[in-house]
């Protein structure tokens, strides 16, 4: 039998055209040739319609003195800085307003899912008439209804709503004190930092005790004391090293304080409220899809409801929630460039705005403004497939 | 007294009712929404939530509202103005479409209205036929109907386009068109071929990780420069361009997701049976996958129609865009809020609808497995 | 709906043969196509604004209509664009429009670094605020501290941040997409100032919801002279953009207006009518048009300040005064450069 088979003669090879490899070889040359052909035409147009009118490219403009002002920098920037100094202020408040709608439609979200699954009728109720009819509405409308529309009924500053003598809301915005921070300032974060260290290294000694002994060890509480009774000890000894100075209304409007424009306040309302609906649903699902045998099971095994909650569901649900509620922060992020429509200076209004205009090189600019989202994305993409993973080695 | 004192044979006690307090409304009261002090603690918080916003909405919207009229002077501005909607609708429904040639929408809509129906109906025998007719004939019979400047009817330029119409427009041709780019995209993700399945990674990556609002200002402002000199597209054609470009990274998706999902005997089966690649693909595999997917195209539909309200960022006039406009003219002034209400409106029907029905979809796919 | 199929090909189709004819004119384009591409505002009254049914109206729509009447001696043949202050130069570089007359600053940047060429002025400007009358407020210079609704990437952006910088004083600019949307914010009190080109501030004023509670300030920051635009590099059509605006001008000097035209052509020996109205010579073969390019401008757009009266001037609502638009004779700016 062996010796028959070594000497049947080997398969024939198909024609050259007929041949599996050669043929996806060819395909794929095909295809990359028609890309880059494509390319390179639309590369080939674009040059020769800047140079045939004049029209500047190249990234130095980056360098050159920017000119206009911008009503919310969280970095210093006025007009003598430069094109790319303005970028990396309008950056920076496009990341402030994703990661505070992040953390508000996170939190609303979580509430409003555990509402519609509440087994009180009225609130699950109300919970579902929320999520129904603000998902279903563009959230570019939503944007202008609370900046056009609610704004509108604010008062103006010098009948603005006063809290306590220190918290004014008018329609130039939300004016709040602002802490100032005196020399010896720096002795109460540290003390937070040396907190924290001491709270993970306190976390893996209760676990491997734990672990050895089976005895608990209340962490929670123990960690929030060394959270709380550190960096206040540190603000004895130095006195208190900090002020709060007020907002004053001079002249048109507040000085002073900090502050918060409309566009912010209006933009991370409808981002939240808008991507709340989606997270709400996310963790309904999530909650669900552990089956109630977990819960049973755990009982069985004696822990008591708190535990079961922590230790049991939380854990498999949260499985099921990450990656689609990764994306819905996606999804806020790159919603966050509405902020365009209400001028909110974001990357949107302020770089693909009034600098392209002044410049007029939108090619360069566009493909600046796509590579950021598109960073953005990517990095969050990246973090939940390391999650994924993570998690994956959980499961046993 | 008597019954306490009777003995009973085990299994043979007669049922009681049971107790008063676990039946009727009283009972559905304690259970739902009264079983724990907690609870009591939430109904209440309800109901004052509910108090505060529902009844001001009520007397807004309905009860103080102003409903008949022409002028601005006809409302009493104490609730709504609809007559600021009355006034503006056809803006609103057509945008500044010529009122001689709005039997033509009105004729799309009919047509599209009757097909969709005919496709919806579960047992209506010629749904390929309906199918084929919507996807090749229709659009055809669509665009000479709303462009018009053939077979004798009047040109109508797209900047007379606007209004809910062309929300429409948008969308739909965003989604149709993205169908066929998002298919080959998906298959092209899961080819064994590593230059074709990169190229469609970095595309659908690409469109997938940028706003709308950056790819509808690249339509707008960048666009015009990657064609040769002379060569210039209609705005409204740029933007479709753009929303179809976007939207396929996300069909493309919703696409491989139903791939994903037929077994791997599928492939074997139809390998089997010496069928090539292309034939397995269109005879064996896409049929099922199709079908799988209905929801996410739904969803995704969905979720492109929203964002048509993104045109009107580049100046296109869609039916958000053209309430905005309405309430800009001087004698309308001040009517903003209602032009939002009713837009909002306008899209909660149709979201909440398409919703409903991909979640009804969902559930009667999900019994055959 | 759904028409992407033909869309496509249509697309593939003019892709594919469109790719020759770059060195074609824009007067040769414009005489095929049968109608003059005239980029405008997005509705600024009086400058160029549709009404319900889309006809537009305004000097600036008077000065695409009178190119339209000079070229193909219709001034009905325009179809216009309405553009955004950001797509307003891509249009025009792009060759979507052939003319882009939409109140628009002559600026050296824009002259040179973006690739086109201004045609003339055909009106002279200046950027101005509005504030509300009851905040009692008498100068520019008391504005400190202010926030001000402005249109995003204009000259009047740039202007604002100079004229406060330079005083220094310090501000809160609100920038806004879309005109609409900076008069809806300073109407809801997002703003204590409204800045912008004057005349544009007058013509944005009626769409506030009690015009006469606000108030425009005497100072002028800047000179906003503007003008229609063409692309590089087309210097035939260049002078044609050019000589139509002059020869409206021309004509309110010499004296020729819409009502009197037919008159003055047959009658007039004065030998700068028989020039102007083609009775004399032929100027307009110099242009590359025919003899009557300036007459079928008088006769139907009129002269410029007829075009002026009509559109901005003190009895409409806009409600501007001839100022510096005066003819220089007057003891205005608007000269016309000599039509020989």
């Amino acid at each position: 039998m062996a010796e028959e088979t070594k000497q049947a003669p080997p398969p024939a090879r198909p024609p050259i055209w007929n041949d599996p490899v050669y043929r996806a070889l060819f395909f794929q040359v095909l295809v990359l040739g028609g890309v880059i052909l494509g390319g390179a035409y639309l590369v080939n147009n674009t040059l020769a319609n800047l140079e045939r009118q004049g029209i500047a490219s190249g990234f130095g403009f980056l360098e050159r003195t920017a000119g206009f002002s911008i009503s919310m920098t969280l970095i210093e920037y006025s007009e003598e800085m430069s094109y790319g100094r303005a970028f990396f202020v309008s950056l920076v408040n496009t990341v402030l307003v994703s990661l505070v709608g992040i953390v508000l439609a996170t939190i609303l979200g979580f509430i409003v899912g555990i509402a519609r699954l509440s087994s009180n009728w009225l609130l699950a109720r109300m919970a579902a008439v929320y999520i129904e009819v603000l998902r279903n509405i563009p959230l570019l409308l939503q944007i202008f209804f609370w900046y056009f529309a609610v704004l509108r009924n604010l008062p103006s500053p010098r009948q603005s709503v006063e809290v306590f003598d220190s918290f004014f809301l008018n329609k130039r915005g939300l004016f709040s004190p602002a802490p100032v921070f005196e020399p010896g300032f720096w002795l109460i974060p540290t003390a937070f930092a040396v907190g924290v260290v001491a709270v993970i290294f306190l976390a893996r000694w209760a676990r491997k005790r734990r672990d050895a002994t089976g005895q608990p060890f209340h962490t929670v509480y123990v960690s929030l004391g060394v959270l709380i009774a550190l960096p206040f000890l540190a603000a004895i000894v130095t006195g208190f090293p900090m002020t709060w100075e007020y907002p004053v209304l001079k002249g048109f409007n507040f000085k002073g304080g900090s502050e918060l424009i409309p566009e912010f306040v209006a933009l991370v309302f409808a981002l939240a409220l808008y991507t709340a609906t989606f997270i709400a649903e996310i963790v309904r699902a999530g909650i669900m899809a552990v089956s109630h045998g977990q819960t049973e099971a755990s009982y069985a095994l004696g822990l008591r409801p708190g535990p079961t909650l922590r230790l049991v569901v939380i854990p498999q649900a949260l499985r099921v929630i990450i990656p689609p509620l990764t994306s819905q922060y996606l999804n806020l992020t790159k919603n966050s460039s509405l902020a365009a429509a209400i001028a909110y200076p974001d990357v949107v209004l302020v770089f693909a705005g009034t600098a392209l205009m002044q410049t007029g090189q939108a090619v360069e600019i566009i493909a600046i403004t796509m590579a950021v989202y598109l960073t953005i994305s990517l990095l969050i993409s990246a973090f939940m497939n390391w999650y994924n993973e993570k998690m994956a080695l959980v499961e046993r | 007294m008597a019954d306490m004192q009777q003995a009973y044979e085990p299994g043979t006690h007669p049922d009681l009712p049971p107790p008063r307090s676990t039946v009727g409304v009283v009972g559905w009261l304690r259970q739902n929404l009264f079983s724990s002090p907690f609870n009591w603690a939430m109904t209440f918080f309800s109901i004052y939530v509910v108090y505060i916003i529902v009844p001001p909405i009520l007397s807004w919207t309905l009860i103080d509202a102003d409903w008949v009229g022409k002028t601005r002077d006809d409302c009493s501005r104490v609730g709504a103005c609809w007559v600021f909607i009355g006034v503006w609708f056809k803006q609103l429904m057509y945008g500044r479409y010529p009122d001689t040639e709005l039997w033509r929408i009105n004729l799309a809509y009919v047509i599209l209205g009757v097909s969709l129906t005919a496709l919806l109906v579960p047992r209506f025998p010629w749904k390929h036929w309906v199918g084929v007719f919507l996807l090749f004939v229709f659009p055809i019979i669509a665009f000479y109907l709303f462009v018009g400047d053939a077979f004798g009817l009047p040109l109508v330029e797209t900047p007379l386009w606007g209004g809910l119409f062309l929300t429409l427009v948008i969308a739909i041709v965003g989604i149709v068109a993205s169908l066929p780019i998002g298919i080959v995209l998906a298959l092209g993700r899961r080819s064994s071929m590593p230059v074709v399945r990169a190229i469609c990674v970095c595309f659908i990556e690409l469109w997938r990780g940028v706003p709308l609002i950056t790819v509808l200002f690249m339509s707008s402002v960048m666009f015009p420069l990657f064609m040769p000199e002379g060569v210039n597209f209609d705005k409204l054609v740029r933007a479709l361009v753009g929303v179809m470009l976007f939207s396929s990274a996300y069909m493309a998706e919703v696409v491989r997701g139903g791939l994903q999902a037929i077994p791997k005997g599928q492939y074997e089966g139809a390998q089997a049976l010496g069928l090539s690649y292309w034939k397995m693909m269109a005879l064996i595999i896409m049929p099922q996958a199709l079908k799988l997917v209905i929801p996410g195209i739904v969803n995704t539909f969905i979720g492109l129609f929203k964002d048509t309200t993104l045109v009107l960022i580049i100046g296109l006039f869609d039916f958000l865009g053209m309430a905005q406009l309405s309430a800009t003219n001087q004698n309308w002034l001040g009517f903003a809020v209602e032009g939002y209400v009713f837009v909002a409106f306008g899209f909660w029907i149709f979201c909440f609808s398409m919703s409903r029905y991909s979640q009804h979809l969902e559930k009667k796919l999900h019994t055959g497995h | 709906m759904k028409n992407s199929v033909s869309v496509i090909a249509l697309a593939a189709a003019a892709v594919m043969f469109v790719a020759a004819p770059a060195g074609a004119g824009t007067l040769e384009e414009v005489q095929k196509k049968g109608f003059v591409q005239c980029g405008v505002s997005q509705g600024v009254p009086g400058f160029s604004n549709p009404d319900e049914k889309g006809n537009w109206t305004g000097i600036d729509v008077d000065v695409c209509r009178a190119v339209a009447a000079a070229v193909l001696g219709d001034a009905g043949k325009v179809k216009f664009t309405p553009l955004s202050a950001k797509e307003r130069f891509t249009a025009l570089q792009s060759g979507e429009i052939d003319v882009l007359s939409r109140n628009t600053t002559w600026t050296l940047v824009r002259d040179t670094a973006l690739g086109l060429n201004f045609a003339g002025v055909n009106y002279y400007d200046g950027q101005g605020f509005m504030v509300r009358k009851d905040l009692g407020i008498k100068s520019a210079m008391e504005l400190a501290g202010a926030s001000v609704c402005v249109n995003i990437g204009t000259t009047t952006e740039l202007n604002m941040a100079d004229f406060f910088r330079g005083n220094s004083m310090d501000y809160k600019p609100v920038v806004f997409e879309k005109a609409d949307e900076v008069v809806a914010a300073y109407d809801s009190g997002r703003c204590d100032v409204y800045t912008t080109d004057q005349s544009a501030l007058a013509a944005q004023r009626i769409k506030l919801k009690d015009p006469k509670a606000h108030v425009v300030l005497p100072e002028v920051i800047s000179k906003e002279p503007l003008g229609p635009v063409v692309r590089h590099g087309d210097d035939q059509w260049l002078d044609i953009v050019k000589w139509s605006l002059y020869a409206m001008l021309e004509a309110e000097e010499y004296g020729v207006s819409s009502k009197n035209v037919d008159k003055v052509k047959s009658g007039s020996k004065n030998p700068i009518h028989k020039r102007l109205l083609g009775v004399e010579g032929d100027l307009g073969k110099n242009l590359g048009l025919g003899k009557e390019w300036a007459y079928n401008i008088v006769k139907q757009v009129g002269n410029y300040g007829e075009s002026f009266d009509r559109n901005v001037g003190p009895s409409t609502a806009v409600g501007l005064p001839r100022g510096v638009n005066a003819q220089w004779k007057d003891g205005g700016l608007q000269y016309a450069m000599p039509v020989r």
